[in-house]
């Protein structure tokens, strides 16, 4: 929901009037092609992309998943961008003021394009849950943030995952602007052992559905009319 | 009614730190080789859209980050549409893009930007679009925007300041409060 008195800053940055439902064009239908561009060797590895010297600190992940749309097709070449907290929670951020040290090999930056079955994969440290400020001191739960660009713009998703088993999850009132329990659940990571590096990483897997050509504004209309 | 397999993913907030992961030349890091800027590169009459984001005190939206999508000057998209993103200023909320004045990409309807909102406080990006004033009359006959009343329709249109040069602020809520949409 927008509005979401739970949560604070949406009670002066959620519109107030409903969405004005358009039928998609060409433009919406296209998008920027950002997966063709070249991308660092680490830009995916954030345990060693901003590494000074050492690995980064905490507990070594795997994240990988496939993005799909809801056709169950894979969506190739999508480019996936994500930014974390550090181990301790804190955010190598010039505003994040959490009093949790910094990790001097870790920036919280990373980035890669899913292959040609939509696949995608990051290696970096499961981050820390923090405090913030809601309803006095309210904490998130561990989290990573992800922006997904699909094939059209119309497909663009920002979002945020979250780990199996974290008590904070049914806490949070971000997460709890989902009015839904069921599309909550598709935002948490699944542990994979099977996946796991042994005696290196652990793996949390996690598919990313983006919508397709939206027509649900139009559903009194006769199917292909 | 399309009813998909899969459910899509829902959104979350981009939250305020946005910046590490989609620009990190604006927190004082390295920027990532090929990362979208402000600027979008093509041929055809340069212009400078920019504004700012108002939340429903008035208060500038400082952590925003914004995304502009559009046609070319020729009016293609695909392969040819324009893309570009800025971070609002730290201090001042202030975004800017510099990109071309986009063609038609609709049959004989007027031409506009597509425009992403992005920030702590918005569960899901609000999308709006940018029209320009020459084309005032054609914005009101647009299709797509005809159901809106006259008010609501002049929030989607950009002030001139100068030649080439528009001024687009987003209000969040308010009297003025613009026209998002559901696409």
């Amino acid at each position: 929901m927008p509005l979401s008195p739970g949560y604070k800053s949406t009670v002066l940055r959620a519109p107030l009037r409903p969405l004005h439902a358009v039928e998609q064009s060409a433009l919406e239908r296209s998008g920027p092609a950002l997966g063709n561009t070249a991308l660092g060797p680490l830009d995916h590895d954030l345990i060693r992309n901003a590494a000074q010297g050492g690995d980064a600190l905490g507990e070594r992940i795997y994240v990988f998943g496939q993005v799909l749309d809801e056709n169950a097709r894979p969506v190739p070449n999508a480019l996936i961008e994500i930014w974390q907290a550090n181990a301790a929670g804190r955010y190598a951020h010039v505003k994040d003021g959490y009093l949790a040290p910094l990790d001097p090999n870790f920036s919280g930056c990373g980035r890669c394009v899913s292959d040609g079955e939509g696949r995608y994969l990051f290696r970096t440290i499961k981050p820390g849950p923090y405090p913030w400020p809601n309803n006095g001191s309210d904490w998130r739960p561990a989290h990573i943030h992800l922006s997904i660009f699909g094939e059209a713009f119309a497909q663009r998703l920002v979002t945020q995952l979250y780990f199996e088993g974290d008590p904070l999850i049914p806490l949070c009132p971000i997460v709890n602007t989902i009015p839904d329990p069921a599309a909550i659940d598709r935002l948490v990571a699944r542990l994979d052992m099977r996946n796991q590096e042994p005696f290196d990483c652990l793996a949390y897997r996690f598919d990313i559905v983006l919508r397709g050509r939206r027509q649900t504004h139009f559903e009194t209309r006769p199917e292909g009319a | 009614m399309m009813i998909g397999k899969l459910q899509e993913t829902p959104s979350q907030t981009a939250g305020p730190y946005v910046h590490i992961g989609t620009a990190p030349q604006s927190i004082g890091r390295p920027p990532l080789t090929g990362q979208p800027g402000p600027r979008a590169e093509a041929e055809g009459e340069r212009i400078i859209i920019e504004g700012t984001v108002f939340d429903g005190a008035g208060a500038p939206l400082r952590d925003a980050m914004l995304e502009i999508w559009q046609a070319d000057s020729a009016g293609r998209v695909g392969a040819e549409g324009l893309f570009a993103r800025c971070l609002a200023d730290f201090d001042t909320g202030r975004y800017r893009f510099e990109t071309v004045r986009p063609g038609p990409h609709r049959e004989g309807q007027p031409a506009h930007v597509a425009l992403l909102i992005f920030a702590r406080g918005i569960n899901l990006h609000l999308h709006t679009r940018i029209h320009f004033p020459e084309e005032r009359e054609r914005v009101a006959a647009d299709p797509d925007l005809r159901r809106l009343e006259p008010e609501a329709r002049e929030t989607l249109i950009a002030t001139q300041e100068a030649a080439g040069h528009y001024r687009f602020d987003v209000h969040l809520q308010g009297a003025n409060e613009t026209v998002f949409f559901d696409i």
